[in-house]
């Protein structure tokens, strides 16, 4: 029957690449089923038009022309947001999407006004979670850092982040979990001061011949700014000051300086 | 046998299908009595509109590295839609590396070990929608999609070690349905390698197609 023949199919390539397969069409199908899951529990209100009329475009966009027009007093439903677009169903269950701008003075149907905020300068300053890429210099290497972070209250918050550090004789790896301490968290250019530890392994470029792989421990304490930029976007500037807890006589100080920028949710 | 088995299973796949239309046979449904009811007022809660901000896909294509020839690519992609001009994209692929010319024409001296060949990359990236707008395939199709440009940094991984890596490039996204995309990327991976003797900056250049999924 047909089952041997598949078998022999998937020996026939290589391993890891029919892992790699496998693995990522596990992962679409799961994520194939995510749209179908919410489907249900759509959030999915019916607004009244306030305007004179609202633009419906054929995509989420700007570039996408506009193919119809509701009018004040229409009935639309809300279906799905992407960015500031908002699908919605209109008359004649037209279908298309409108700019947050044009819902901004619809009504529900009780005919209270709703409030369609746009993220600004308020949502950053009440923003729980936030991650962020960064790139910057470590003792004359490169890093690249990616970091998750949550907030406590506007003052604190909690990061967890990971650096890979690319230099010309060594690479590297760094694990840490930091504090954030904002004292001036309205302000749109905000200040922090941070402290952490954590673990930094290192190892040697194959083309140096001598020295073998280390793992320390690491702390630092360091100070940076967060400028809100406009919409969830956050650029981010920080210095940190790491001490490396080495097996030897003397610990390490090493300096990093990092730049990159945020999302906020 | 095999042809037995087959309509076996029509049978099972058949009477699976059918199960959900026999339940909706009116006569086995009983008569609700009869309820006058309020119209349901919904809090309007704008936070709660299913928002499909990220976007999910896979990819493969062709990438070439600089000395070691042209090889299938495969990889993931994940992006975020920041807002519709913009968006911030991680990558992550692999490929093999093939034969440099000389290991070609030395005959038998290898620079890199089967495992060492093995090249994988990740970056992450901002990308800027270029040239959103419709785009037309004959008379009766018009697909919503546009150019982007993209530019990031990331790691490459070959020969035992990692690679600050700079990449940049130019892709179409062609969105089929309101869930479903289709990419074309051609990308340049700039990094600098001394596994040849001298450091020197490497262009290598990807080719790819993929699909994409909103979430």
């Amino acid at each position: 029957m047909t089952q041997p023949k598949r078998t022999n199919g998937a020996t026939a390539r290589p391993a890891s690449m029919d892992l790699w397969l496998r693995a990522g069409i596990c992962a679409l199908l799961l994520l194939a089923s995510l749209p179908a899951a919410a489907w249900f529990e759509d959030h999915q209100p019916s607004v009244v038009v306030a305007d004179p009329f609202i633009e419906m475009h054929t995509g989420p966009g700007r570039g996408y022309p506009i193919y119809y027009v509701a009018g004040e007093g229409d009935e639309v439903v809300v279906l799905k947001r992407r960015t500031n677009w908002f699908k919605i169903r209109g008359p004649r269950d037209k279908e298309g999407w409108v700019h947050i701008d044009q819902l901004r003075r619809t009504l529900d149907l009780a005919g209270e006004p709703i409030d369609f905020g746009a993220v600004g300068l308020e949502q950053f300053r009440g923003r729980r979670w936030e991650m962020g890429m960064t790139g910057g210099d470590f003792d004359g290497a490169r890093t690249l850092s990616a970091y998750v972070g949550f907030a406590l209250t506007p003052n604190i918050s909690l990061q967890v982040e990971g650096t890979q550090i690319l230099g010309d004789f060594s690479d590297g790896l760094m694990a840490t979990g930091n504090i954030i301490m904002y004292p001036f968290p309205s302000w749109r250019v905000s200040p922090f001061f941070t402290i952490g530890t954590g673990v930094i392994k290192t190892e040697p470029q194959t083309t140096v011949v001598q020295a073998e792989d280390r793992q320390d421990e690491i702390v630092h304490a360091g100070a940076g700014a967060n400028l809100y930029l406009s919409d969830r976007f956050i650029l981010r500037v920080e210095y940190k000051r790491h001490t490396v807890l080495t097996s030897r006589d003397d610990n390490q100080e090493v300096d990093q300086w990092k730049a990159g920028f945020s999302v906020f949710f | 046998m095999e042809g037995r088995i087959q309509r076996i299973l029509l049978i099972v796949i058949g009477a699976v299908l059918a199960a959900p239309v026999y339940a909706a046979q009116p006569e086995d449904l009983e008569l609700e009595p009869l309820v006058v009811r309020e119209p349901e007022r919904r809090e309007v809660d704008v936070d709660a509109i299913d928002s499909e901000d990220w976007e999910i896909g896979v990819f493969g294509g062709l990438m070439n590295v600089e000395d070691f020839g042209t090889n299938s690519v495969v990889g993931v992609r994940l992006a975020y839609h920041v807002t519709e001009d913009l968006f911030v994209e991680g990558m992550y692929g692999r490929t093999t590396l093939g034969e440099t010319s000389f290991e070609r024409l030395s005959g038998g001296a290898q620079i890199l070990t089967d495992d060492e060949r093995d090249m994988s990359y990740y970056n992450v990236s901002v990308g800027w929608n270029l040239f959103p707008g419709e785009s037309f395939l004959g008379r009766r199709w018009a697909y919503k999609g546009g150019l982007y440009l993209v530019a990031g940094a990331g790691s490459t991984e070959f020969g035992g070690d990692d690679r600050f890596t700079i990449n940049a490039g130019v892709g179409y996204r062609l969105i089929a349905t309101d869930w479903l995309a289709f990419h074309v990327d051609v990308r340049d991976h700039v990094f600098k390698s001394d596994l040849l003797g001298t450091s020197e900056t490497r262009h290598n250049i990807e080719f790819s197609g993929g699909l994409t999924l909103f979430f």
